[in-house]
Order: structure tokens, then sequence, then C-alpha cells
């Protein structure tokens, strides 16, 4: 095959165009870099909660308290001791002051007994943010559901919407108040405050969006369930080896 | 065209209305939704900038040990390297910012390590467990043990 002048001229003229394409793109991304390193468009929220690692110690719950300021008698997450007889018949659960103490130890030896922390779901179908009359709840783009102060009217319509009772009123300022997936930390880096401070690291925040995040290898390799799948709120907190019990 | 505003001029009266309560709402409207209403979804977009705002009060691992770094050895040789620092010190943020200002206590040994330790059947089996009061008569953990690194 021949190389004409034609040939040279037509292949170099988009190979120019090609390149001043891409120079043009990097100057104007390296330019302006983005005023905030955080992209909500880049996460995905969830967590992920291990059943069989749970003690009960209620650290998190502490500790959610402690960084949010939740008032008194009042939880985003609880942990729940389930003592199930045989059969599934009437499992008994307690969570004393939402376990925010621990447990105090149980006397039943003879039922299957375990934990089960629970805060919000982080639903992306979420039922409480359909109900909202006032666009004050809403799932945020990197999939957290979180409560505008502003502009809720405390009307406590998701409060009731909620399937799991992840939502309060909060007493003073009468707007809705709920697990935030500790925003202002995971925006910065940091894991949340009951991640951050359970000790045998039971549950643990994960990022779908993200390709090295182990959520991936552990949806894959465990037996695992959400919350009232039934619902259809697509709950992105995954507990593995959960009871059929646990409601 | 004289014979169309005489014919029409009934109907001009309603538009003028019609076009200055549109007028009203569309300034009204502009005037009530707050900026940047529905640019995410139905919400305001203030918000997550809002809740952002919030602060830290656990400082977090990496933040401990950049001072703490033979505390955070000896732990991290032992069985509780998993176990946050500020999970038996408390929320310590304030004292990361300023160390000098805001000096952590000692947690209560008497009520730190039974809460995790304590013996409940629902527990998972593997995980140490005590019946604190056969365990020790009384005596404090940390007689025996080293919190950082629990070896007799």
């Amino acid at each position: 095959m021949e190389i004409t002048r034609r040939d040279i001229l037509s292949v170099g003229g988009k190979l120019l165009m090609i390149a001043s394409v891409g120079a043009t793109f990097e100057q104007i991304t390296g330019a302006k870099p983005p005023p905030d390193s955080y992209r909500m468009a880049s996460h995905w929220w969830g967590m992920i909660i291990d059943i069989d690692k749970c003690i009960g110690c209620g650290n998190c719950v502490h500790a959610c308290s402690n960084e949010n300021q939740v008032p008194k008698d009042y939880f985003r997450t609880w942990v729940e001791r389930y003592e199930v007889p045989e059969g599934y018949v009437n499992p008994r659960v307690s969570s004393p002051q939402g376990a925010i103490d621990g447990f105090p130890p149980s006397k039943q030896t003879s039922l299957k007994s375990f934990f089960v922390p629970k805060l919000c779901n982080q639903c992306a179908d979420s039922p409480c943010v359909q109900v909202c009359p006032v666009g004050a709840t809403f799932v945020s783009p990197d999939g957290v559901v979180l409560v505008d102060q502003d502009y809720c009217l405390g009307c406590r319509y998701c409060v009731q919407a909620c399937p799991y009772g992840c939502r309060y009123l909060h007493p003073e300022t009468e707007t809705v108040d709920k697990c935030t997936l500790c925003y202002h930390r995971i925006t910065q880096g940091l894991t949340t405050a009951c991640c951050e401070n359970c000790p045998t690291g039971a549950r643990q925040l994960v990022d779908f969006k993200n390709p090295n995040d182990p959520v991936h290898e552990f949806l894959r390799n465990n037996k695992v369930a959400v919350l009232k799948p039934n619902m259809a709120t697509g709950a992105k907190v995954y507990y593995k080896n959960l009871d059929g019990s646990v409601r | 065209m004289q014979k169309f505003i005489r014919d029409s001029g009934h109907l001009i009266r309603p538009a003028i209305v019609l076009l200055a309560g549109l007028g009203l709402f569309m300034v009204i409207r502009a005037a009530v939704v707050p900026k940047g209403f529905g640019q995410y979804g139905h919400y305001r977009p203030g918000a997550l900038a809002a809740i952002r705002q919030h602060p830290v009060a656990y400082a977090g691992q990496g933040a401990c040990v950049l001072c703490h770094d033979e505390e955070g050895k000896v732990r991290a040789s032992g069985k509780h390297a998993h176990v946050a620092c500020e999970t038996c010190h408390g929320p310590l943020a304030k004292h990361a910012d300023d160390p000098g200002a805001n000096i952590p206590k000692l947690p209560t040994v008497a009520t730190l390590c039974v809460r995790c330790h304590e013996k409940d059947t629902a527990k998972p089996k593997t995980f140490p467990q005590v019946v604190s009061t056969e365990h020790s008569g009384g005596m404090a953990c940390n007689q025996c043990h080293k919190p950082h690194n629990p070896q007799l």
C-alpha cells in the first residue's frame, strides 16, 4: 500500500483534533479544581452487620448518643436481644434503654439467643421520603436518608411510615430526627461513630460504589438478609446470618 | 380589527386579571422557594451542607496514634488490636484538636470491662466471657490484666 500525501494530511489532521480536544479537557479540569474533594456521585453508602460478632456491649449506642447529641431516652441506633424458643413462637425481645449501657446477663439458658443491632436502613426507595409533604426528608445523591431540620414541619408522617421504627420527634426542636449515617463524618473520610467504636467489628460502614470495598466480597461469600424485604424499601443495611425470627 | 376588539372586549379584562394573577404567583414562588430547590431532587440542597457542619466528637483511631504511638503499638500486638481508643476512653475530638486543654479522664475499670466481657448466653461462644463476681472476687480487672494488651 502506498501512503500518499493526502493520507498523511488526513490522519495527521484527525490526530491533531483528538490531541487538541484532550488538551482542552485537561486545561478545563486542571484549571478549576473542585472546591470540595468529596464527590457525592462517587459514593453509595450502606452498612453490613455481622450478627455472629455482636456482643451486645452497647458501645455503638453510647457512641451515637455522644456524637449526635441524641436526647435522653431516644435512640438513632439500638441493640435488641432476641431469646427465641423452638419454632419461633413468641421470641422475647429486650432492649433496656436501647442497650446504651449493655445488657444485664440473661437468665435464660435453654433458648436460642443473640443480639441484633438496629439503625436506619438507609432505604433507596424509602417510605419515609415518599410521605413527606414538604420535601424535608430525602435520599441524598450518595444514598443517605436525611432530614432538613429547617424545613421539617414536625407532622410525624415519616415517623409512622418507617417500617423499622428508626425516626422520632426531637423533644426540643420538635422536628424529626434520625440516623444520618454520621453524614458529617463519612463526608470527611471518617467512619460512623458506631462503626468506629464497635469493639468486635460487627458493624461496618460500606460504600457500594467503591470497587475495592469489602462489601462486595461480604455479599458474595455470606448468607445475608435485609430487614423486612417484603416491604421493598431497598434497605442498604445487610445482616449476616440473620435469624428468621427477627422483625 | 375594530370589529374584533368590539366583539371580544368582554375577554380582555379577565385576561388581564389572569395575567396579573400569574405574575403574582411567579413573584411569590420565586420569593418562597429556596435557592437550588430541586437541584438533586425534591428537597433543598443547602440541607446537605448544613448537616455536614455538625461537629465531630470522636476523632477516630488515626488521630490518636499520631501522638500516642507507644500505646498504639502495645494494643496492636494484643487481642484488643481492633478496639478503638475512644471506645474505652470516650469521645476525644476536642482533645485531638487541643491536647493541652482537654485532658481525658481514665475510664472506670469496674464498669468498663464487664460491659463487653460479662457472661451472657446471647454472646458468641468464641468471645471471652466471665461471670465477674466469681472470676475476680471483687478485684479490679486491671490488677491482673493490662487493658491495652490483656495478657495475664
